[in-house]
């Protein structure tokens, strides 16, 4: 074996060199420059993969597709939550107590009590029902009407009807009402009609919770969904991916373009599953107006806020980075020149 | 410039492609790399380009001991050296103008010095009006010549070539060979790697030959 060598520069001469070059293209990038270009190329690279994306429209509308239904289903959740807490709310306001009187208590003296209570200024208003008008109330109402007529004796008990006084702190007066009407030596029963409304709330807390479950499980699934188009998108453009780290690239440059690649499936599929929610509501509005209509309510459906909208929209683009972000740091380091 | 003491590489295949190689390329030097096929020319370029470690000894290019580059820090290596490829490794989804600029974007210059430059490089390689072409419609030697562009593009210290000229004929290559001469005259160091001895025997550069790995002979 033979082994060549030159004679060596000495250290100093080759460290002079080298500086001098550096030195003279340096000067030309100045850190702001870099910042600017390093800008411009982001945004550059960020409108390439969005034009990627629509140059195969079919493909990419199929991903946006998949990714919206995935979002529109929890978000549709939220939003008719939210339409359900905004036609329950002042209800807990026109809770009512039904007060039954003893059957002792004559209807003359059931109207002075009812007189007495519709003066207290926690109540809003009071109204008698008598015995006969109980009974025909619950005739008409019930079915019963022929069962009834059998019967010998009204077995009824006169009522009053007492609306406790809106107010901020309405749980803690209507409470202390109705222990003051419990103590009234007349009143055989006091009940507050609250409970089915406190029923309603526990149901929408439970709403809400599978809401949550089911928006990371369907979340999960959008990871996993851009994942997998990303690494297809990787695997598309293994040539360019060498040429780049061939000439230099740094994994952050390789990764950008994917990066906003995930970020437009994931901003697209938002937006998709936001007029998949317009579109629903729209739908539904006439029925519901109708419905409302029915009992006499303005009650209008109504759709994701500004609020909303933005966060659904930001969701998707953070979901869609994350799932790129996976995908990229699990394939593009098996890509390397040979 | 670059310099190899003693470095041996050996595959996980257990193919031992080089055997306590040492030698050193000057500053402004132009030599060249031959030996059979599988001789281990092309191995000795991917060390320097950090495509591969060595298994034993040191890689030392421009006083940098390759050993002390990290994983993360080889792109900014890369750029200090040009690459022509044999099968040019060029894209066919863009134009001349974008293959030959990648090298600049990629180290964030701006569109104006990128336009410069990228011009400056064609127009040396002769192919300045085919820069809005895609490089699928040039010919063979053509798309060699966009891959020297793009080699030289970003001014580097260090220019590889691996069988640059494999695929064209006597005519072409010598061609090809003018203008790597051109940019060693420029002061750019040139490593050239080919088994073409009848056209590289008639260029007067140093001559470095690879036998299984081993360096056995260098001519003048």
């Amino acid at each position: 074996m033979v082994e060549i060598r030159r004679p060596k520069q000495s250290a100093g001469e080759r460290h002079t060199t080298r500086r001098e070059q550096q030195g003279a293209s340096q000067s030309k990038t100045t850190l702001l420059g870099r910042l600017r270009s390093w800008l411009m190329h982001n945004r550059q690279v960020a409108g390439e993969s969005l034009q990627r994306l629509l140059m195969t429209p079919m493909a990419s509308m199929m991903t946006w597709l998949v990714i919206g239904i995935a979002l529109a289903l929890p978000m549709g959740l939220y939003v008719a939550l939210g339409n359900v807490e905004m036609l329950s709310r002042g209800w807990d306001g026109a809770a009512q107590i039904s007060l039954f009187l003893r059957f002792e208590v004559t209807e003359a003296e059931g109207r002075q009590l009812t007189k007495k209570l519709a003066l207290r200024a926690d109540v809003q208003s009071a109204q008698y029902v008598s015995r006969r008008e109980a009974l025909e109330e619950f005739q008409s109402l019930s079915g019963f009407a022929e069962v009834l007529g059998n019967l010998d004796e009204n077995p009824l008990p006169a009522l009053v009807i007492v609306r406790p006084q809106d107010s901020d702190a309405t749980a803690d007066i209507t409470e202390q009402l109705l222990q003051d009407l419990r103590k009234m030596p007349d009143v055989e029963l006091a009940q507050l009609d609250l409970e089915w409304v406190q029923r309603l709330y526990a149901m929408m807390r439970l709403g809400r919770h599978m809401v949550m479950a089911l928006a990371s499980l369907l979340a999960l699934g959008v990871l996993l969904v851009i994942g997998n188009t990303i690494r297809l998108a990787i695997e598309n453009r293994r040539d360019e991916i060498l040429v780049i780290k061939l000439v230099g690239g740094t994994d952050a440059f390789v990764r950008r373009p994917f990066l906003y690649t995930g970020m437009w499936f994931g901003l697209g599929g938002a937006i998709t599953a936001w007029l998949i929610i317009l579109l629903s509501l729209f739908w539904l509005s006439a029925p519901v107006a109708e419905l409302a209509g029915l009992y006499d309510s303005q009650f209008a459906l109504r759709g994701p806020g500004i609020v909303d909208t933005l966060g659904l929209w930001i969701t998707g683009a953070i979901l869609g980075l994350l799932g790129a972000g996976l995908a990229v740091n699990r394939h593009l380091d098996a890509i390397e020149p040979q | 410039m670059i310099q190899f003491d003693n470095v041996s590489m050996r595959y996980d295949t257990g193919h031992e492609a080089l055997k306590r190689v040492s030698l050193t390329i000057n500053k402004n030097e132009m030599a060249f790399l031959t030996g059979h096929s599988g001789a281990g020319k092309s191995t000795l370029l991917k060390l320097i380009m950090l495509m591969e470690r060595p298994t034993n000894g040191q890689v030392i290019v421009n006083g940098r001991n390759l050993k002390s580059i990290a994983r993360r820090e080889i792109a900014y290596h890369r750029r200090q050296v040009g690459v022509v490829f044999q099968n040019h490794q060029l894209l066919f989804d863009r134009s001349v103008f974008d293959n030959v600029a990648l090298p600049l974007v990629i180290a964030g210059h701006q569109p104006r010095e990128i336009g410069r430059r990228v011009r400056a490089a064609l127009d040396k390689v002769g192919l300045l009006e085919k820069e809005k072409h895609n490089p699928i419609t040039l010919s063979g030697g053509q798309q060699q010549r966009v891959g020297i562009a793009r080699a030289v593009v970003n001014k580097p210290s260090i220019l590889l070539a691996d069988e640059p000229t494999g695929n064209l004929d006597p005519q072409l290559s010598t061609e090809i060979m003018q203008l790597f001469e051109q940019f060693n005259q420029v002061g750019v160091t040139v490593l050239l790697a080919s088994h073409d001895l009848s056209l590289i025997a008639r260029l007067q550069h140093r001559m470095l030959t690879l036998r299984d790995g081993q360096l056995i002979e260098a001519m003048r």
